[in-house]
């Protein structure tokens, strides 16, 4: 045999090691019995010897549920393929789903359901800030685990909650970056509903825009959720002649917003506009005509071309129906189940604390997440890109820009 | 001792029910429930305050208020505000730009305490308001309205569109009202930790004791002569002014202690769960609480915990099990109900009842001396034709 062949004979064997290593034969297999239960679950959690319970709490009635279903969908496709690729620990994921009813105090009734009935290892649920706020009291005194979707205000870090989505700073200040100096916008115009996620995010852009932009704000006005009389704003609008319209208007009033500034002929070849808001899910609703040359600033669109998100897209569909459309939450819940298992391998455990032990070092990462690469940061928030897509009559975001990784602050000195 | 038998128990009937009531919510379901579950049950109970209160508003004054919710919110929120200022202590709120107050109003860019939170650093200050607030808030309303003979569906809408201006204000002043999110995280009670469970069962039973009360004050005022005025007034209301009674008063003082009835209810709910949100003020639970007097039967002050219960345990029970079908489910039980027993849970007891064999003996001493007594012989055949 000469030198050549047994160096092409170890390439070989490498390379069929590391095929067994990619196709799961060797490291997801963690057999059950290498890991007893009395071991990997210390705190009386519902795992057996062969399934670990995991709760979901969504929205499937009420005002949120349009929002809420992707998530909730998302979730369960990652169960399923976390269970067809062997589980975690040896273990099949088992769900028990509850609905949160558009309702926070059933959110925290259920949170505590799956917790202290259930004993559920962790829950992947919530979505809009005033249910999370009623479920994190709950989550706190059980010690139990939530994975959270949404893109939020920040200000908060708790230890019993992983935060999927961005934090503001993390989707505003590369999104005003970006429109100040590709539009070389100086005049801003802030708008959104009343609540504290727009307030919040607000009040990081204008002073974003003001100290580092050296911009102005020549507007800022809230809306109530759900109002859809936009004729005094769209005035005001008119009148200032803004850069940039900066919006974070939610739910149904977007839809009126939207079609409102178009009917009184405010559109994207006169005016730049940047929304923190509309997803690939709002768009169903707004139409995309409306929206057509518009931007919105996230960390994830449908359209993006990349291996993991084309298979991403794929499974969701095959699951949920080829008219089923991808936002950026629904993307954020997805990585939920996935990051808890790599947190779960790590730590060698379902117990809430070692996992969030595990968490906390800086080193669980996803190379499979359909955004790319995403590693969890040690307060409990994900690093992550921030992109801006423009809005085609299709409903689907062609991304203009992409940023860095960035790492995510929910206490930002000098924003508060 | 006679007295206290017929006036605040109603008599034999009325004592043996208050009594199966006490016996199922003070021994029954405390060994039969987990903790989880009695604290539901717990929560379900403060409800049943605000069904009480309808009860004496609609069921006998048949004054139709749609917005209940607002007094069982403004004792709800009285509570909170005393337990958030007690959690947000400087110590706790240290990452914020001005610790020691509530992180909500942190958020909202506000530097100090705004005025009227400060009197809710005092905790008698704080049960005081619980009742006084919206007793004063119902005063001024029925005010307003009895004295200019506003009645009937108009008070039922107008008591609605506060409901919703009340939810409008809290919802957009959340600076210093916690907006949408409500006043969340709240711990302990004067250094009390309420989220422990034996402060749960501990609550509990508070709550249970303060509804039978409740009820027994109830029981009071119907069998009074005010309560047969008020039975009177809403079967033939220009009689009893032509008789030379002050009607409007009447209709202001029952909507004062219904007011102060559900404000109880909310305060204990805040305490059992932890917090207090715009959603319990709004139109929606307001008309649920007129559903839970249907359902329980809007003549019995008794028949109206069942019924908070039943809906309650229902709304539970179906979302766990169906969680994609269970509204189409509570909507079946409610047609159910209004279709096939128009007098509720209580219609169905005092129908059917006296033929249980070992129960009539109980009923049929009573019936006489509540015929001769008091107005609660009504129960049994309620008339409808005041609150339709």
């Amino acid at each position: 045999m000469s030198y050549f062949s047994r160096r092409k004979f170890l390439g070989k064997t490498g390379a069929l090691i590391s095929a067994m290593v990619a196709a799961g034969f060797i490291t997801s297999t963690a057999i059950a019995a290498d890991y007893p239960t009395a071991e990997v679950n210390t705190t009386g959690l519902s795992v057996t010897d062969d399934t670990v319970t995991v709760g979901i709490l969504h929205s499937l009635t009420g005002t949120m549920a349009i929002s809420e279903t992707g998530a909730q969908e998302a979730e369960k496709l990652a169960i399923k393929q976390i269970n067809e690729s062997g589980g975690i620990l040896g273990r099949q994921i088992k769900i028990i789903q509850e609905d949160g009813a558009s309702d926070w105090p059933t959110f925290a009734e259920k949170s505590r359901k799956l917790l202290v009935n259930d004993k559920v290892a962790a829950v992947f649920g919530c979505w809009t800030s005033a249910s999370r706020k009623a479920a994190l009291p709950v989550f706190e005194k059980e010690n139990g685990l939530l994975y959270y979707p949404t893109f939020y205000e920040g200000l908060e870090q708790s230890k019993n909650v992983i935060y999927t989505g961005q934090e503001a700073t993390q989707q505003i200040l590369a999104g005003l970056d970006w429109v100040a100096e590709e539009k070389g916008a100086k005049t801003f115009y802030l708008i959104g509903s009343d609540y504290i996620w727009p307030r919040t995010s607000m009040k990081i852009a204008r002073i974003h825009i003001e100290k580092v932009l050296g911009g102005k704000v020549v507007g800022e006005e809230y809306k109530p959720l759900g109002d859809t009389q936009f004729g005094s704003v769209i005035n005001k609008i008119r009148l200032r002649k803004p850069d940039v319209i900066f919006a974070a208007v939610v739910g149904g009033s977007n839809v009126a917003w939207f079609k409102q500034l178009n009917a009184a002929g405010i559109t994207s070849d006169k005016q730049t506009l940047l929304t923190l808001s509309v997803t690939e899910d709002e768009v169903l609703g707004i139409g995309g005509e409306n929206l057509e040359g518009f931007y919105s600033v996230m960390k994830y669109f449908q359209s993006l071309d990349n291996p993991n998100n084309a298979e991403f897209v794929k499974a969701f569909k095959e699951m949920h129906g080829e008219d089923s459309v991808i936002g950026d939450v629904t993307q954020a819940a997805y990585l939920g189940p996935w990051l808890w298992k790599a947190a779960v391998e790590k730590a060698g455990s379902f117990d809430v604390d070692k996992i969030v032990e595990a968490s906390r070092t800086g080193e669980i990462e996803l190379d499979t997440a359909p955004e790319g690469y995403v590693k969890l940061h040690p307060n409990h928030h994900l690093w992550s890109k921030t992109r801006i897509g423009k809005w085609n009559k299709d409903g689907q975001a062609t991304v203009v820009y992409e940023s860095e990784l960035i790492e995510p602050n929910p206490f930002p000195e000098g924003y508060q | 001792m006679n007295f206290v038998y017929e006036r605040f128990l109603g008599g034999k009937s009325g004592a043996l029910a208050i009594g199966i009531l006490a016996l199922l919510i003070l021994v029954i379901l405390p060994l039969a429930l987990d903790l989880f579950r009695l604290n539901l049950v717990g929560k379900y109970l403060t409800y049943a305050f605000a069904a009480v209160s309808l009860v004496l508003l609609w069921g006998y004054g048949g004054i139709l208020s749609l917005g209940q919710g607002i007094f069982f919110g403004l004792g709800g929120y009285a509570m909170a505000m005393f337990l958030k200022l007690e959690a947000s202590d400087p110590e706790s709120t240290s990452i914020q730009t001005t610790p020691g107050i509530p992180d909500f109003m942190d958020w909202n860019q506000l530097y100090e305490l705004p005025w009227f939170w400060v009197p809710f650093e005092s905790f008698t200050f704080t049960l005081i308001a619980i009742l006084v607030v919206p007793a004063v808030f119902a005063f001024i309303i029925g005010y307003s309205m009895f004295k200019r003979r506003v009645g009937g569906v108009y008070f039922a809408i107008i008591t609605q569109v506060i409901a919703v201006i009340l939810t409008v204000l809290i919802v957009g002043q959340q600076g210093y009202t916690g907006g949408i999110n409500g006043i969340t995280d709240l711990r302990t009670l004067n250094g009390w930790d309420i989220r422990t469970d034996e402060a749960k069962y501990l609550l509990y039973f508070l709550n249970a004791i303060l509804l039978l009360g409740v009820i027994m004050l109830g029981k009071f005022i119907l069998t009074s002569k005010f309560g047969q005025l008020l039975l009177a007034m809403k079967d033939k209301e220009d009689r009893v002014r032509f008789s030379g009674y002050d009607v409007s008063n009447f209709k202001i003082f029952i909507f004062c202690i219904s007011a102060v009835i559900a404000a109880i209810g909310g305060a204990m709910f805040t305490l059992q769960v932890g917090f207090m949100s715009p959603s319990f003020v709004g139109i929606v639970p307001s008309i649920e609480m007129v559903i839970f007097a249907a359902v329980g039967g809007r003549m019995s002050l008794i028949g109206v915990v069942y019924g908070t219960l039943l809906v309650n345990y229902g709304k539970t029970a179906f979302s766990e099990t169906f969680p994609e079908l269970w509204l189409f489910l509570m909507g079946g039980l409610f047609i159910a109900v209004v279709m096939f027993f128009p007098n509720g849970l209580a219609g169905i007891w005092n129908k059917y009842a006296p033929k249980v064999p070992f129960l009539r003996p109980l009923l049929a001493g009573s019936k006489k001396a509540e015929s001769k007594t008091e107005p609660a012989k009504i129960e049994s055949e309620p008339t409808t034709e005041g609150a339709k």
